[in-house]
């Protein structure tokens, strides 16, 4: 039994198909007992007052924004070495996941900076670095639908993921060296000493499970849809042959 | 590779190509600034680097679609993939050759158009060094697009919204730089910093530009 057996459509859709409404509904619970929890049932923070609860979107949306572009760097680099179409589509089933999660995190977070900074948008490393992760995301897409052929259009973005990366790594760090950061540090992590307070981490995890999840059913559903997209294709090429 | 080289040259030359056109749109975007911003001095000396900078960027990015794309068009580019030169070469003259005809020029250009834009002495000297470091990765990275979006219908804008996201670390160092010695400060950390980035772009980009190029040219048949 290894993971490569999953690179066989059929085998994927087949085990991956009946994940998806289970994949769907634990998300929507989990989300639902997410933002309740950290809406009504957490305290206000006693600085930031009830702004502090547009945590529990900013925070898993932000995570999941960097997180599907990784995914997809790996999906990319399985399609580049072992050619396995389903792991090239993933990739392409994801990008928009990942527009919406960037747009989600950079709104959420103009929201939240209006009040609390005086200012929906400051050139803050952060901010600046998702803006053009977003940017990233919005040409990769771009290339994706305007190459024709299927197999090409897997190897370009492939390589402009790989190429993407290394260069948002690079963005990253340098808009840290440009100018200095308004936003706050990590709220979690493993390792600080100071992380958000309980009462806050709690429903905080809950969301960013419901948000894993949530991600996990629309590339699993999305790539589906591409594989039989795929399959149509080539019924309708094969019946124009036949003709 | 030097024949090569020196055919993209002498066409980029004789057939009105890149070359004026680049330094015509470097020179016009000047132009306009202080029409949109005002006349007034101490602001455009302010100003000047970022925009001598950007300028350069939206230069470099306008002749690139043509880098492989002419090539590719009547065929040629199949046959210099067949030929016993690495495609990773083929790559860099093509990128040596875009800088030749861009880069260069835009460098040597920046200190003159700058007296435009009421600048002079520190200022202008950083940022002509700042391009002259950092224009090669200009180049190099506009070789990546240029191979991704290869025989595309409406590739130019594809180009620019691929590419130009990439500039992104290479126009912070070097406008840092250029900031930093009209100032008077230290700048060696931007500059070895945009260094590290031509440096790294040298080093990468042929490979994966060439990957782009053999997945595009294997596509036509």
């Amino acid at each position: 039994m290894s993971i490569w057996e999953y690179a066989n459509p059929k085998k994927f859709l087949d085990t991956t198909g009946p994940l998806v409404p289970w994949a769907y509904g634990l998300a929507g619970a989990l989300m639902a007992i997410g933002l309740r929890w950290g809406f009504f049932a957490t305290p206000d923070d006693y600085r930031q007052g009830s702004t502090v609860k547009i945590i529990y979107l900013h925070v898993p949306a932000a995570m999941m924004a960097i997180n599907i572009w990784i995914m997809m760097l790996v999906t990319s680099l399985i399609w580049l070495v072992r050619r396995h179409h389903v792991s090239a589509l993933a990739a392409k089933a994801a990008a928009p996941v990942g527009i919406a999660m960037t747009l989600i995190a950079l709104f959420t977070g103009a929201v939240w900076g209006q009040p609390m900074w005086g200012t929906w948008w400051a050139w803050d490393p952060r901010l600046t670095s998702f803006l053009i992760l977003f940017l990233f995301y919005l040409g990769y897409v771009a290339l994706w639908a305007s190459v024709p052929d299927p197999d090409t259009a897997a190897d370009l973005t492939g390589w402009l993921c790989i190429v993407g990366s290394v260069f948002a790594v690079l963005s990253r760090y340098a808009a840290n060296f440009w100018n200095q950061g308004l936003h706050q540090g990590a709220s979690l992590s493993l390792d600080a000493e100071e992380n958000v307070s309980d009462v806050f981490w709690q429903p905080l995890v809950i969301c960013l499970v419901a948000f894993v999840l949530l991600f996990v059913a629309l590339v699993l559903q999305r790539t589906g849809t591409e594989i039989r997209l795929r399959r149509a294709a080539a019924l309708r090429a094969r019946a124009q042959g036949a003709m | 590779m030097k024949a090569l080289l020196a055919r993209d040259l002498t066409l980029a030359i004789r057939a009105g190509g890149g070359f004026g056109l680049a330094l015509a749109f470097f020179l016009i975007i000047i132009v306009l600034v202080p029409f949109a911003v005002g006349p007034d001095p101490a602001q455009l000396r302010r100003i000047a680097p970022g925009i001598l900078w950007v300028a350069a960027l939206l230069s470099a990015l306008l002749t690139l679609d043509r880098m492989f794309a002419l090539d590719h068009e009547d065929g040629a580019l199949a046959l210099i993939a067949t030929a016993p030169v690495p495609l990773e070469s083929v790559v860099l003259a093509k990128a040596l050759a875009h800088w030749l005809t861009t880069g260069l020029p835009l460098t040597l250009a920046a200190p003159v158009f700058g007296v435009l834009l009421n600048q002079s002495g520190p200022g202008a000297l950083w940022v002509t060094v700042g391009l002259a470091i950092g224009t090669p990765a200009l180049s190099l990275i506009g070789a990546f697009g240029a191979a991704l979006t290869l025989g595309l219908r409406r590739g130019g804008l594809l180009l620019s919204l691929i590419v130009l996201p990439l500039y992104v670390p290479t126009l912070i160092f070097g406008a840092e730089l250029a900031r930093r010695g009209a100032e008077g400060l230290e700048v060696l950390t931007p500059a070895l910093l945009l260094g590290g980035i031509s440096a790294l772009t040298l080093a990468l980009i042929p490979f994966a530009a060439a990957a782009a190029l053999r997945s595009n040219i294997a596509q036509g048949h």
